[in-house]
This record gives structure tokens, sequence and C-alpha cells, in this order.
């Protein structure tokens, strides 16, 4: 199976994305920002970093990006797209998913181990684990702080689209605390913690961020 | 008429003033130029020139100095050294094909005047040197000092340093994996900023910086010039700070990490493709430092059509061209054959790039404007041949005194009572609290090879995913100990490092330097200069850590009073196997705990005698090279053999300190029996020691010890209990976490 992990300039976290794809037994294939091409991939994962340094809003540059429309379109017949951090930020940026990333209330930034509460397992990068586990991953950025008017955080839980919240302190000023969300389909998650600096024992708090490509490659396998 | 000066302007006006002193430069340093160019320098000229023969660029009055680092080569320098000192950054063969190359440099001034900006640009600067090596930079370490906490100024600089590291370091993608943060008075309005950077690169595809071959072409990428950072690190990192001077912001360069992470990714693929004769990068002295050293290491000459510079503001002038330290600039040597793949790249990385001119063989550097001659010089006499000072130095009439002024006559707790609010003090002091709220707004795990980070005594890296070699990391400095004795505190500094490296398991094998001191026209400063580089030396060349590079800052001083001199030492060590490091914290209740190393009494310079009675005099620990060896080479074997659960090195607030620190990673408790007299064994800071603890029932290590005659003693044994218990007190956990965590965020967090 072949999970996409797209570079932007100013990507940081690409080759760590591709790392965990391996790691949990699938075929990381790097896609290029300039190229509106997906080769072929299975799923798509938007890595975290500052695209275009971030200078402008998080994202706003790189919505725009030649492969952009095409991961658009893909996500909107199903395929799974992930967004971290600033993948998050991009997908928030491109109307896949609602809301915004805001400045952190006490305005710096932070990188901690964060613990994270999963709340649906619904999703195709969540299956693998069950509603209610308690992960620890790292969190890291100067702007992950979720809002979404009252309306759409309504909506959100209403409809089990909140994925992950934080447990504990409230690391950044997130609405209700959360760390990450679907879209309506579920097939489409953003997640401002980062998974994939969690999935071996050597470089990371745990190994508890694994599950997340874990879930997406046995998905695509039985799909 | 033309408003700019050129060679032939220069010759019909030989008797025009020109502002040399504004620039820089002395009277008989004028007088060398004219007579090395047989005529005035025109004004561009001149402007190179004193960039070049500036402190910062021409390390003029350290030179003689910094020789013995060159002359006591460790035995085992050949076997790991592959570029020594002298290229932008030394490199070292570790082993499989790969290369590590690592330096730390300086950028205090430019820090104090513009916190966040400065210190920005200090990793950019030292980013760039490690990648012009042919490196990826893969980490950075930043070891800071900032004056009294309670100065008016330090937490404009702490928050504004800290956030401008985090700011430049995060978004460039590398892991920020160690440094120090320390605080005394001596460095109020001079805090000092230091930035080390480690790339790793095929052991054969070292880049250097030297213009070859007549007609290839030398090309300016990056960032476009701008009027920022004119004489920046060159011009303002070589003068005093005083207060009747006009505001220097215009100096301080501005930072744009995006720039450079395009950089750094377009140099990868320019580099693998091997489309490079040679490279540097554009630090202090912009381009005029490029231009004259790639031409002196090179064939010799270099023609360059200076107005085909991009520029960011096109009011500038050709001097200011020359002198502007804008940021994010490199420039290479490429044969006309891969000039379209080279220029092709980087585009494809959205990186600027332009041919500005070609080598030559004629042993001049000549550069024109619009087509006039406006620099017509030998590249040699800028990049190398500079004024070199022997400055006059003396031991400073005080420090007898100083040494005199021991610490025994301190009033030393004695009661369980007393030591407890000792220990609490001790450990609420923001020398020795967690540092917590800095290293937590730095990226420790972006590129996934984060073994070891803060708060561990070293960084560990992971080189190579199949075969799990790394690298260890630690830097380390005292300038209280180098006050009180130059030579043994400029050891100390190396010593702690090489320890910190070792407990991890990295075995040390190379070491880069950042000597932080006064004003050189100072005689005290100049001995203390002298003896600091002399103790280095000799004790690089006993521990077998060969100088592969570094940096000197002088006039760290505000008015006639000088910052404490400050040796800050980085050490380099291999790790066979990552994944056998050793941590620090306490992580299994009924370990023993092994105290390793002997424990005398030496409280001169010590935390104790500073943050209880802001005492300081008589003499450092005693420095014992031997013993550092010994300790190093066992928790090597100890880390190897997995003989060890953890290990922790003493160093600043002795024994006290290790245990708090331990104690609070995993929340485990301690029951401890100190050894000989309490108060010693709590707060001494005697070197060569770490605290280690073994599985119960195991004797390996002990065996081990004692087979190779290491002192050690079994001093308690760790527990699931609640507090830290020495038998003469005890106390609570919680107790210690609030006050070691609550420090630093009290006094400097945004609120």
């Amino acid at each position: 199976m072949k999970v996409g992990v797209v570079t932007f300039p100013g990507s940081l976290d690409d080759a760590d994305a591709a790392r965990a794809v391996r790691l949990a037994g699938g075929e990381a294939v790097a896609l290029w920002h300039g190229d509106a091409d997906l080769h072929g991939v299975d799923a798509v994962v938007l890595p975290g970093g500052f695209s275009y340094g971030d200078y402008l809003r998080c994202g706003a540059i790189a919505r725009f990006a030649k492969v952009m429309p095409v991961i658009v379109d893909a996500a909107r017949d199903g395929m799974p797209v992930l967004g971290i951090c600033n993948g998050f930020q991009i997908l928030c940026e491109s109307h896949l998913l609602p809301g915004a990333l805001v400045r952190n209330d006490h305005r710096t930034f932070n990188c901690l181990d964060q613990r994270v509460r999963i709340e649906t397992a619904s999703t195709p990068w969540t299956s693998g684990y069950t509603a209610g586990d308690q992960i620890v991953i790292p969190l890291k950025n100067g702007e992950g702080g979720y809002v979404a008017d009252l309306r759409t955080l309504d909506a959100l839980e209403s409809q089990g689209r909140v994925v992950a919240r934080y447990v504990g302190r409230n690391p950044n000023g997130s609405y209700r605390d959360i760390a990450g969300i679907c879209n309506e389909a579920g097939n489409v998650v953003g997640l401002m913690p980062h998974p994939e600096h969690a999935i071996e024992d050597l470089t990371g708090p745990s190994t508890d961020g694994l599950a997340f490509f874990t879930s997406v490659l046995k998905g695509l396998v039985s799909a | 008429m033309s408003l700019i000066d050129t060679v032939p302007a220069a010759i019909s006006s030989p008797e025009a003033e020109q502002p040399y002193a504004a620039l820089g430069l002395k009277d008989d340093e004028y007088a060398k130029i004219r007579e090395i160019l047989g005529r005035r320098p025109t004004s561009s000229e001149l402007a190179m020139y004193s960039v070049m023969w500036s402190e910062h660029c021409s390390y003029k009055s350290s030179k003689v100095h910094l020789r013995q680092f060159g002359e006591k080569v460790p035995a085992n320098a050949s076997e790991v050294l592959l570029i020594g000192m002298g290229e932008n950054a030394g490199v070292v063969d570790v082993g499989n094909g790969l290369a590590v190359t690592f330096k730390i440099e300086s950028h205090n001034h430019p820090s104090y005047v513009e916190p966040h900006q400065g210190a920005a640009t200090g990793v950019g600067g030292i980013v760039r040197d490690i990648l012009t090596m042919g490196a990826r930079p893969i980490a950075v370490m930043d070891p800071l000092r900032f004056g009294a906490p309670d100065h008016p100024d330090t937490g404009r600089l702490i928050r504004g340093i800290v956030e401008g590291i985090g700011s430049y370091g995060n978004c460039l993608g590398l892991p920020n994996i160690g440094g120090e943060v320390v605080f005394d008075p001596s460095y109020n309005t001079n805090p000092l900023v230091n930035a080390l950077c480690v790339g790793v690169l095929p052991a054969d595809g070292i880049q250097l910086a030297k213009a070859d071959g007549p007609g290839n072409k030398v090309v300016l990428f990056g960032s476009r010039t701008g009027g920022d950072g004119i004489g920046g690190a060159s011009v303002l990192a070589s003068a005093t700070f005083d207060e009747d001077k006009p505001s220097r912001r215009p100096a301080v360069q501005m930072g744009d990490p995006f720039a450079e992470k395009l950089l750094i990714e377009c140099c990868m693929e320019i580099f693998a493709e091997r489309l490079v004769v040679g490279i540097q990068d554009l630090g202090a002295a912009g381009l005029s430092c490029a231009t004259t050293e790639l031409a002196a290491a090179g064939t010799g000459g270099m023609d360059v059509d200076l107005d085909l510079a991009p520029l960011r503001d096109p009011t500038l002038v050709p001097e200011e061209i020359l002198m502007s330290e804008s940021q994010e600039r490199m420039m290479a040597v490429v044969t006309p054959a891969n000039l379209d793949r080279f220029v092709e790249l980087c585009h494809k990385w959205g990186v600027t790039a332009t041919v500005i001119g070609t080598v030559t063989d004629t042993g001049r550097l000549v550069m024109r404007w619009h087509g006039e001659t406006i620099v017509d010089v030998p590249p040699r006499t800028l990049a190398h041949d500079g004024p070199v000072y022997d400055r006059p130095y003396a031991r400073p009439e005080w420090q007898d005194a100083l040494q005199a002024d021991t610490p025994d006559r301190l009033a030393r707790p004695a009661t369980g009572d007393e030591l407890k609010q000792t220990l609490l003090t001790m450990v609420a002091s923001p020398n020795l609290a967690s540092k917590r709220w800095v290293w937590e707004q730095y990226d420790r795990y972006v590129m996934g090879n984060t073994v070891l980070a803060m708060p561990e005594d070293a960084g560990i890296l992971r080189l190579d995913e199949t075969t799990s070699t790394g690298i260890a990391l630690a830097t380390d400095g005292n300038g209280r100990f180098a006050k009180l004795d130059p030579y043994a505190g400029a050891q100390l500094a190396l010593a702690e490092a090489y320890r910190n490296v070792s407990v991890t398991g990295g075995r040390p094998i190379a070491a880069t330097d950042c000597l932080n001191f006064g004003s050189p026209e100072d005689p005290d400063v100049m001995w203390q200069f002298a003896e600091a580089t002399r103790g280095l030396a000799d004790a690089c060349q006993t521990l077998g850590t060969v100088i592969t590079g570094g940096n000197v800052s002088f006039y760290n001083q505000t008015g006639s009073t000088p910052i404490n001199p400050t040796p800050v030492v980085g050490v380099l060590g291999l790790v066979e196997d990552v994944r056998r490091r050793t941590r620090a914290g306490f992580r299994n209740a009924g370990d023993r705990l092994l105290l390793i190393g002997e424990t005398r009494d030496e409280l001169g310079g010590s935390e104790w005698a500073w943050t209880v009675h802001e005492h300081l005099g008589g003499l450092p620990p005693r420095v014992d090279l031997a013993a550092e060896q010994a300790l190093g080479a066992a928790m090597v074997d100890a880390s190897n053999g997995g003989l060890v659960t953890s290990a922790h090195d003493l160093s600043d607030g002795g024994l006290a300190q290790v245990l708090v620190e331990s104690c609070l990673r995993h929340r485990l408790g301690a029951r401890v029996t100190l050894p000989g007299d309490p108060f010693v064994a709590l707060f001494s800071e005697s070197t060569a020691r770490a605290l280690v603890t073994v599985p119960a029932g195991d004797d390996r290590l002990t065996s081990l010890l004692a087979d190779r005659a290491i002192p050690y003693a079994e001093i308690g044994v760790v527990t699931t209990g609640e507090s830290l218990d020495l038998g003469v007190f005890a106390v609570p956990l919680d107790e210690l976490n609030e006050v070691y965590e609550g420090t630093l965020p009290r006094l400097f967090a945004h609120r």
C-alpha cells in the first residue's frame, strides 16, 4: 500500500512521516508540491513544518500549491488524508476541515510530550485505537489553538468528529481541548500533535503514534 | 560625474581623506593597506579591508595563542581528523563512510542589541558554516549566558534570545538537543549567545572554500543583499559597548529561516550531483569575505561584476554591498558545464542564483561597478595576511587576592534543617533550577533521530537507522572557575563536556571551542585569554579531543568591566550503538546508587558559595584529567555492556543537584547515606565524578571499577517513596519539584 507524503517548501517532518509509514509496513511515496499528480498513492499525509515560512497565516500559501486541487478532489472521493500540525493548518485553509488554528494562548512555541485522548476510532487513521484510549505523543507548535464558531464546534461534537482531545492541561488554548478533527465522511483527519514522532522507543516518548499509520494501511488492505 | 570611487580615481587623488578610523582601522593598519596597494585604497577596498581586518574576521589578537591548537595535537588526531581548523568547520571521520562536522560560534553582541534577530541569525550563521562543508545540518545546541535574573534587562534578553533561537531553528527543522542556561551578573548587558551546529556528510563528499580553475563561474545564490547587518558581526562584535554611542541596531542582521531551509535542501541536491568546485557561505563580512577567501584559497584571482548582485534595496552603494551581512546567502564556484544544472536546482527550490564573476589566474581580485574598476587587490592580503598582534598581557594584580579569598570563611549549614534549607535554596536558584521553560520552546523531535536531548547530560543523535551508530554532543563552560584560574577553568569546561558525553555512552573524539572574553586591549583580559587557550590546548592533547575549530569573541564588556572569562567547549563523542545509550534519571526502585570518583572539600567558585553567599574566591576544583579519562572509559564500557540503569555527571551544585534531578525525572525517591561530612558530600564540586544506578545484585560494574582502581562508594537505593531521604534530613519530591520547576517560569514567562 502506498502512502504519499507531500513536501512543500518549508515542510520539515516529511522524512519523519515517511519513516512512520515505512515502520507501519507501508510504502512511502514522496509527493512534490509543484507536481499535480498523486502517483497512484492510496492515502496522503500532509506533514508538519513551516510551509513557505508560515510568515503569512499558517498554511495559507500552501493551499494554493499545484498538488492541492488533486488532493482536495481525491479527499472528496474518499481517499484517506491526514494533516499533521502544519498539514492540519493547510487542511483548514483548503476548507477540507472547518475552523482554524491560531497562535497559542501563552504566545510561545512549545514542544511537549502531550497526553491525548482518542475520541473516535471510526476514521481510517484511528481505527486501530479504541475510543477513550489515552496516548502520549509530541506536540510542537506556535499556532496550535483550534478555534471555530459555536455552531461548528457543536456540530463537530454531535457528529462525533472530534478525533482527539488534550488531556490534563490544555497546551495552547484550543476550544474544547480539541487536538484533532475529521470531515463529515471521516476520511480527512487533521491533528495538531505529532504521531510520526512517537513510533520508536528510541526517538520518541512512546510508540503510541504508530497506530495512526497501521490503521490506515490495514484499512487500505481490507478495502 | 561618477560618485563611485574607482581605482583610477584613487591613483589620481592620493591625498583624499578617508574615514578609516570610523571604520575601525588603526593608523598603522591604514598605512599597511596603502603599502600593499601602492596607492590609497578606493572606498570599496577600504570597506573590504576594514571588515576583513576586524578582530572578528582576522583573529588578529588571538591568532598567536590559537596556534597552540595546531601545535599540541593529540596523538589520535590523525585517525579522526579529515579537516582541521581553518576551514568553515572541522570534519571528523566517524566510520562507515560517514563524516561529521561541527562548530560553535558566538553571536553575543548582536543579541544584546536585538535579542530575537541577533540570536536567530547566530543559529543561521553556524548552520551555513556546517552546510558549506558539504554536510546536512542535523542538530543545533545553544549555550546561553545572561546577567543577574533580577537585572532589569535580563527578562527582555532571555525572552527575545530564546524565542529567536527557537523561531529560527524550529522553522529550519533542526532539533535542538542541548546547551546551557547560566546567570551571572558579570553578563549584565553582555549576554553570551553561543550556537553549535552539527552536520553529517559522506566522508568523500567534503566541500572546500576555494575558487579553482580559471574560467569557472562565481555564483551568488540565496537571498538578495540588503542594507541589514552592514558591518554587523565584523564591526559590532569587534568593539565594546559604550553608553554614549548611538544605537547600533541597523548593524544587526535579519533572519529568514525559510530562505535558509530552501538553501539547505537546494545545496543537498547540488552536493549530491557534485556540481560545485568550491563553496563559501556569506557570514561576517559578507561578500568581502566570500570573494577574498575563495580567491585566496584557489587559483588566486577573480573578476566580479558587483552590480550584478541582486539587491533587496536598489539604493545600496558598492561599499554597502561589500559590507552587508544579509543572511541566507552563499557563493559557489561552478564549471561552465555544470552551470545550467546548478541553476536548475536552485530554481526548483525557489532560490535566486546569479553569476557575478569568473575565476582568473591573475592573482588579483578585481571588481567592477557598471564597468568601472572599484576593487583591484591581492585577495590573500585580506583573507590571510591581516595584522597580527601579540598584545601585552600580565597576570592581573587582583588575581592573588581573589585566590586567597577562599570559601573556607563562609558559614556552612550544619544541622539537618539547615542542610535542607540550603538544598531547597540551591535547587530553586536560577542556575540550578529546571531549564524546561527554555528547552520546551525548541523542537527536539524533528528529523526523528534524536535519541537524547535536554535535560540529559548530552544530546545523542542516530546517524544511521540500519547500523544504529550515532554521536553524542555536550557543551560546557564555567566563567566563575575561569575567573579564579583561567588555565584550570578552560580545562574544567572541557572536562565537564567530556564527562557529559561519556556518561551517556559516547566516546569523546573531538572538540570545538567558543572563547568569550572582554577586551584584548586590557592586559588582564589578554592574560585570561592566553591562560585559557594554553589550558585548553594542553587538556585537549591529554584527553585526545582535538580542537577542530571554533570562534573567539572579544570585547564582551561594558565600559571597563569585562565579563568573567568564559571558554565554552563542545565535545563530540562516538556512540557505537545508540540503543545502548545511558540516560539520566532513576528508573527502577531497588536499584543501588554508586557515587563514582573522589569527593574533596572543594567549594571555590561553587554554586553553593555563589548562591548562598554571593562569594567568588579561592581556587576552582582540582583538574584531574587522568581521572576523567578513567571515568569516561568506564562509563562508555558500562553503557555498551548494559551495566548501568542510569548515569548522571556531577558538576554545578554537586551531588545534591544530581540526586534531586534523578529523583524528579521519573518521580522515584531515594534513600541515601552520605559519605563523610554531609555538607561536603552534598555540595562539593569535585570533578571526575558521576552518580550511577545498577540493579540490585548485579556486581558487574563494581568489579569493573575495582579492577581499574576507580574509587566509588555505594551510597543508597532508589525507592518508590515520595521523598529524597538523605538520613540527616528528607525532602518530599513534591516540594523539590515545585521549587525546581517553578523558578524560571515565575521569573520570565509571559504573563
